[in-house]
């Protein structure tokens, strides 16, 4: 038997068995949940790269979005940052517990055809880029792998990239780890023809405005937006775009270049 | 076990309705379930014109609950009576109710004339009670006789029941109730959001960008309670009751209060799958209590 996971025409809630629960920095969690067996084939359950879930915590009303880490065998990992009442006691979950899991949501990167494609990902916007560099690595494209932080404290799952990646490259904004600055410096050093990237929107921006032409679609970002159902249901993470209002949680997170307004 | 009611000529094989702004414009909720077990489903609140509504964070947590300030994003009455509306109905069998909001009287008129064409309605919801948009909304539905004035003029266009949604953000919920019947409203759907906000005390600035918002929730089923058994006192119209409603036991209560129908809200955002099992779970419940109908109950806790 394999284990049950989510395909989008068939989003649902399912509970999940934490099978750990682990501090990666001062404020950066990994949980890892076994998803409830069922008799699914692993690639029409597995998530979509790019895609989130959407987790029900113990005595908080609303769910709390998160983006898929890493799918393997039924095994979901979430990497996540502690910032507030939710996260807080997510933190303290411990193995065995069930935890709900709505999912998968939203649209999930479109993989395209691409020899070079760079991955950047800002502070708790590395973890998506997990999974997708997985997927590209299997799709048999080489990877770079640009990742930023604050400061050397922060910094976490290097080695997981540098074993993936054709190359792994790490900015911290104080230079205490890897190269001092922006993950947008020096991305004129590198051979590429795809951009991906999730973190915050400034550093979005400043991909969007520092990246070379590519062709359409080519580059996809990854946005965050305070949700309630994550689903497409209650309009709360409604953003404009050049081709309309999209809801991050349905329409997007992942918008194109070529989509995106700057506001 | 009878789960059938009747709003204004209107048949629901249940009254379990989504509320507006909660399960989008219906096939949002397609994913999780045959949404035609629903005993019918109410759109997303529109307005004349298409509105982007307020800017973000539009959410905040509460304890038992949530606050929103969408402030009315839709598409405008017209795209929902042309295109969205006939679109659902064509393998949606059940009532939709559609909600209607408005900045002036003209408007809300305007909406009506438009909406009340459209063959797949067959509830108009006259929203005049939502806490989020300024210079409309809930101005209208706190004054009795300006809740009367508007709830007359739309009447006069309509050719379907009207029904007008309250805002418990009221001294008295029944004199509005009142004045809306009054005015020749068919029914009544209540409650609407209760004004509230949250600080983010990181930023020490209100966390939703228009600083305030509606709390719904099961934080609220007490207040939407009352508000329903005061109103089921003072008007003979039927009632849609909601606000804060997650089980099929609120539902029985909710009808004893004197609601003929519930709208489940908020509790659609954490489990999408919440109006399937609540009316899965209805037959049971209502074994176990020793009722064969539900309308045998609608007003029973007043007896």
């Amino acid at each position: 038997m394999r284990r049950w996971g989510y395909k989008e025409t068939h989003m649902q809630t399912l509970d999940f068995t934490v099978t750990e629960n682990v501090q990666l920095t001062a404020d950066i969690w990994r949980v890892r949940l076994a998803a409830p067996l069922c008799e699914h084939s692993e690639a029409t359950c597995a998530p979509q790269v790019g895609q989130f879930v959407n987790v029900q915590i113990d005595g908080l009303f609303l769910r709390r979005p998160i983006s898929v880490c890493d799918w393997e065998d039924g095994v979901l990992t979430l990497i996540y940052r502690v910032v507030g009442a939710g996260t807080e006691k997510l933190a303290q979950v411990q193995p065995g517990q069930v935890l709900n899991v709505l999912g998968s949501l939203g649209n999930g990167f479109t993989i395209v055809l691409a020899q070079r494609p760079l991955l950047i990902g800002g502070g708790v916007g590395v973890p998506p880029m997990y999974y997708l560099a997985k997927e590209l690595v299997k799709a048999g494209q080489q990877p770079i792998m640009m990742m930023g932080f604050n400061t050397i404290d922060d910094v976490f799952y290097v080695e997981e990239f540098t074993a993936l990646c054709r190359l792994t490259r790490v900015a911290t904004v104080d230079g205490s780890f890897g190269v001092k600055g922006f993950v947008t410096g020096g991305l004129e050093e590198f051979d590429y023809d795809a951009v991906y990237a999730c973190g915050p929107e400034p550093m979005l921006r400043a991909i969007d405005q520092t990246a070379k032409e590519l062709a359409p679609g080519h580059m996809q970002l990854s946005f965050e937006a305070r949700m309630a159902c994550g689903f497409g249901a209650c309009m709360a993470c409604t953003c404009r775009t050049k081709m309309g209002y999209k809801r991050i949680c349905k329409e997007g997170p992942i918008l194109t270049r070529e989509e995106v307004s700057w506001t | 076990m009878d789960l059938n009611v009747t709003l204004s000529g209107v048949a629901l094989q249940n009254p379990v309705i989504p509320a507006s702004g909660c399960c989008g414009f219906g096939h949002e909720m397609r994913p999780f379930y045959d949404i035609n077990i629903l005993g019918g489903l109410a759109l997303k609140g529109s307005t004349l014109e298409p509105r982007f509504g307020n800017e973000l964070p539009r959410v905040a947590e509460t304890a038992a609950g949530m606050l929103n300030s969408v402030g009315l994003q839709n598409p405008g009455i017209e795209a929902v009576a042309q295109a969205i509306a006939p679109a659902l109905a064509q393998d949606f069998h059940q009532p939709i109710l559609a909600n209607v909001s408005g900045f002036s009287k003209e408007e809300f008129v305007k909406s009506c004339e438009i909406i009340t064409q459209c063959d797949a309605v067959s509830i108009i919801e006259l929203n005049i009670s939502c806490p989020n948009v300024h210079g409309g909304g809930m101005i209208f539905g706190t004054c009795a006789e300006t809740a009367a004035d508007i709830v007359a003029a739309c009447k006069a266009v309509v050719t379907k029941p009207l029904y007008v949604k309250l805002t418990p953000n009221v001294t008295s919920i029944a004199e509005v109730a009142k004045a809306c019947e009054a005015a020749g409203a068919d029914g009544l759907s209540l409650i609407n959001t209760l004004l509230g906000m949250r600080i983010d005390l990181k930023k020490r600035k209100p966390i939703m960008a228009n600083k305030v918002g509606g709390l719904s929730g099961p934080a609220i089923f007490p207040v939407a309670l009352r508000c329903v058994w005061q109103v089921y006192a003072a008007v003979k119209i039927p009632l849609i009751g909601l606000g804060g409603i997650s089980c099929a036991r609120d539902v029985i209560e909710m009808m004893l209060a004197g609601a003929t129908a519930v709208q489940v809200g908020a509790a659609n955002l954490v489990n999408p799958m919440v109006c399937k099992e609540i009316i899965d779970e209805l037959p049971g419940e209502m074994e176990k209590l020793g009722i064969e109908k539900l309308t045998d109950i609608i007003g029973g806790a007043h007896a």
